[in-house]
């Protein structure tokens, strides 16, 4: 047990925190979100950090990656935080559509596909989420048809994040009408430039749009874009999923490092003596160092056995009821004041965060799913349904 | 950087966890803390056989020159099995004091000394030749009644020294108090002019007081900890195999949530007491917030874990027969032990924001 870094981690981290300082376009610094007009930056920014080894750290060598243990990225997720810059804006490609690709990929589409994710020349969406599937992913009904040379995909996603800026999407559809539910399904790499793919951004309730819904319409997908088997593509997004926990919770605690440092700065500010404030904001410190010393036993996991464990989903619960926790905390130090939606302050900063964080208890795992997984998978208790 | 605990580490937890649960099972529990002594004060040679109570010792005193990180381990696993010797006491509130005098660490190694800590600012000392006499009065003394010897913290000429008064007979006085939780007897401990030996004078004590506060909030972290995860695995049980309805109630998500929010804070407990041990072990300069930190949240966690585990128990977990309620007795004296909760918080966010 040694919570230090080693010489080499220190190396790195010393390295990127002076990389961050210099090379973080102003017009990211601060970074909360891609909306606006950092979404303009992204790209380039993604290959800056592409360009200086940043992409694809625990990937391997042979894919274009640095082929680091999981360590490296923990300690990347740590210092963007810290510096306030955005990751790479093809998340979704380097953290889910590369290592399935990796794990499920023919030869040709390992070449086709990975190297554009590191170099974000393609960025990728999912298309799991459906209007009609959210939680129960496996009763999906977007069809996916062979019809001659080719499949066919109809049918609504929906959440999807960064499909109004990218290039491909990870779709699972179903293709059997009469199966049970989790035989039939199928996945594909679907081209968003492909004819009858119509992409609806969704304003969130904070009036801006993350996320979109994805209709397909007849659109015809090449065979070789098939991920795994028709039909076996259960198996093949549960790949998907299982990196989406990964190093997750360092990117989460590295984002409630931010907030909570900005709300100690806010309550000196504003509410410096009042006993019950400060008993709520030593609460959300003593809850992020439990969250981040959790990451860590984590990590430690990870190295030791590939695979990551249930940590993952305790720290998905607990930071998304933190943030929502502290959020409304700021706004209640800032009182009638964070009503007022413009300007680049605390306020307008805490009114769009407070109601931004009423989505992480929702996106990726309801936290009511996720107790149902420690329920059943960690403590091992008769399902629920 | 690796928060993992070394092969050696995770030798001593599966020997610790395999040796309390054959000794003691669930159902000792009562006859224990019913018992005259209140403990099984034949386990003590026995844990310094096994090397516990010398872990942190030097090897010159017989001990084996590890760390607190072990002695983390055996809290934790002490707490899981609800144990009631002055091994908290020994180890966690006497031994910094002890380590004044390398023939006491001796004594702590090979089980002949068990000692406590009687603090408090109402004993006074004064000298008498190269020895002192102890004038004075404490309360809710940890183990008061299991200990071979206290080690006092009295004003003498010079300010607060920390003494050594050994038991002879019936002195000091000690009058054992009927206190919520059974299995860590509380007592009153009275000097009448009790002869003691100086372990540190008023210079170096208060360093020795700091670092003995700390290592106490750790190791009741852990203990707390060992408490909330047996008083979860306890609900798990009974939640899988109670039926109502046609089904197990854990089946329900009523039930099965509060028992996953459960495991959810005795993770992240786990995690502060980790990083607490290891800040004390290493001399870390964040080791006294980590300790509160630890201690705050681990006590309330195990808490909240033992009235969960009541409620799944419905009416069984009420009763006095069933041993959930020595788990959440053991978890109210954590969480009253040095200062709530909320009086950590309080000294967090002198930290965090000043004033």
């Amino acid at each position: 047990m040694d919570l230090r870094d080693g010489p080499e981690e220190a190396a790195f981290r010393a390295t990127l925190r002076t990389w961050l300082e210099a090379k973080v376009p102003s017009g990211l610094r601060g970074f909360r979100g891609w909306t606006g007009p950092a979404l303009a930056l992204g790209r380039d920014w993604s290959k800056r950090l592409a360009e200086a080894g940043y992409a694809g750290l625990t990937w391997p060598k042979e894919y274009g990656g640095a082929g680091l243990p999981w360590r490296y990225q923990a300690l990347y997720l740590e210092e963007l935080a810290r510096a306030e810059a955005p990751q790479h804006l093809g998340v979704i490609g380097l953290g889910m559509a590369g290592p399935t690709i990796i794990a499920h990929g023919r030869p040709d589409q390992k070449r086709r596909y990975l190297a554009k994710i590191l170099s974000a020349e393609d960025i990728w969406c999912q298309g799991f989420s459906e209007p009609g599937s959210g939680s129960d992913l496996a009763s999906v009904r977007a069809r996916v048809d062979r019809v001659g040379d080719r499949f066919v995909v109809n049918g609504q996603k929906v959440w999807s994040s960064y499909a109004h800026v990218a290039d491909r999407c990870i779709l699972l559809g179903r293709s059997t009408t009469a199966s049970e539910k989790h035989e039939g399904l199928t996945y594909l790499i679907v081209d968003m430039k492909s004819p009858g793919v119509e992409v609806r951004p969704l304003r969130q309730i904070t009036g801006e749009a993350e996320f979109n819904e994805i209709f397909f319409t007849d659109v015809a997908v090449p065979t070789e874009n098939l991920l795994g088997e028709v039909g076996g593509g259960w198996r093949v997004a549960m790949t998907t999923l299982s990196h989406e926990r990964g190093t997750f919770g360092f990117a989460l605690a590295g984002a409630l490092d931010v907030a909570v440092r900005k709300l100690v700065a806010l309550a000196r500010e504003r509410a410096g003596t009042d006993a019950l404030v400060r008993d709520r904001v030593a609460r959300e410190w003593i809850d992020l160092q439990a969250l981040r010393y959790t990451n860590y036993r984590a990590l430690a996991r990870l190295e030791r056995t590939g695979v990551p464990g249930p940590e993952g989903s305790v720290a998905k619960l607990r930071w998304s009821e933190a943030n929502q926790r502290l959020t409304k905390l700021a706004i209640e130090i800032i009182g009638q004041e964070a009503q007022v939606a413009d300007g680049d302050g605390a306020p307008a900063y805490w009114r769009y965060q407070q109601l931004r964080s009423r989505g992480n208890t929702i996106e990726a795992g309801t936290s009511e799913i996720l107790r149902n997984i420690i329920a059943e998978r960690v403590l091992g208790l008769p399902r629920s349904r | 950087m690796d928060f993992s605990f070394s092969p050696e580490q995770d030798q001593l937890r599966a020997q610790a966890r395999s040796f309390l649960e054959r000794r003691y099972p669930l159902a000792r529990l009562a006859e224990i803390a019913t018992s005259e002594d209140g403990w099984d004060r034949a386990s003590w040679p026995e844990l310094a056989r096994l090397g516990w109570t010398g872990a942190s010792i030097p090897e010159a005193q017989g001990g084996a020159g590890l760390s607190f990180v072990e002695e983390a381990i055996v809290f934790e696993e002490l707490g899981r099995a609800l144990y009631s010797g002055p091994y908290f006491s020994t180890v966690a509130l006497a031994l910094p004091a002890l380590g004044c005098a390398p023939d006491l660490l001796a004594q702590v190694a090979s089980g002949e000394l068990t000692a406590t800590l009687a603090s408090g600012t109402a004993v006074q000392a004064r000298g008498a030749g190269d020895r002192w006499r102890l004038r004075g009065e404490t309360d809710l003394v940890a183990d008061a009644g299991s200990v071979d010897a206290f080690v006092v913290q009295a004003r003498g000429p010079d300010g607060i020294g920390l003494y050594l008064a050994e038991r002879h007979g019936t002195r000091p006085q000690i009058c054992v108090l009927d206190t919520v939780d059974a299995s860590r007897r509380l007592g009153r401990v009275t000097f009448a002019d009790d002869d003691a030996r100086l372990l540190a004078a008023p210079a170096a004590a208060a360093g020795i007081i700091a670092a003995t506060r700390r290592r106490a909030l750790a190791a009741l972290a852990l203990e707390a900890v060992g408490v909330a995860s047996h008083a979860l695995a306890l609900g798990v049980e009974h939640a899988k195999s109670r039926q109502q309805f046609g089904r197990p109630i854990g089946a329900y998500q009523a039930v099965s949530h509060k028992l996953a929010d459960t495991y959810v804070e005795t993770e992240l407990a786990r995690s502060l007491a980790y990083w607490a041990a290891w800040c004390i072990a290493e001399d870390d300069g964040q080791a006294e917030l980590a300790a509160s930190a630890a201690k705050a949240y681990a006590a309330e966690a195990a808490v909240a874990a033992c009235e969960r585990a009541i409620q799944v128990h419905g009416g069984m977990g009420f009763t006095w027969d069933h041993p959930l309620h020595r788990y959440y007795k053991r978890a109210l004296w954590i969480e009253s032990f040095d200062r709530s909760g909320a009086a950590h918080r309080a000294d967090i966010a002198q930290v965090l924001l000043g004033g």
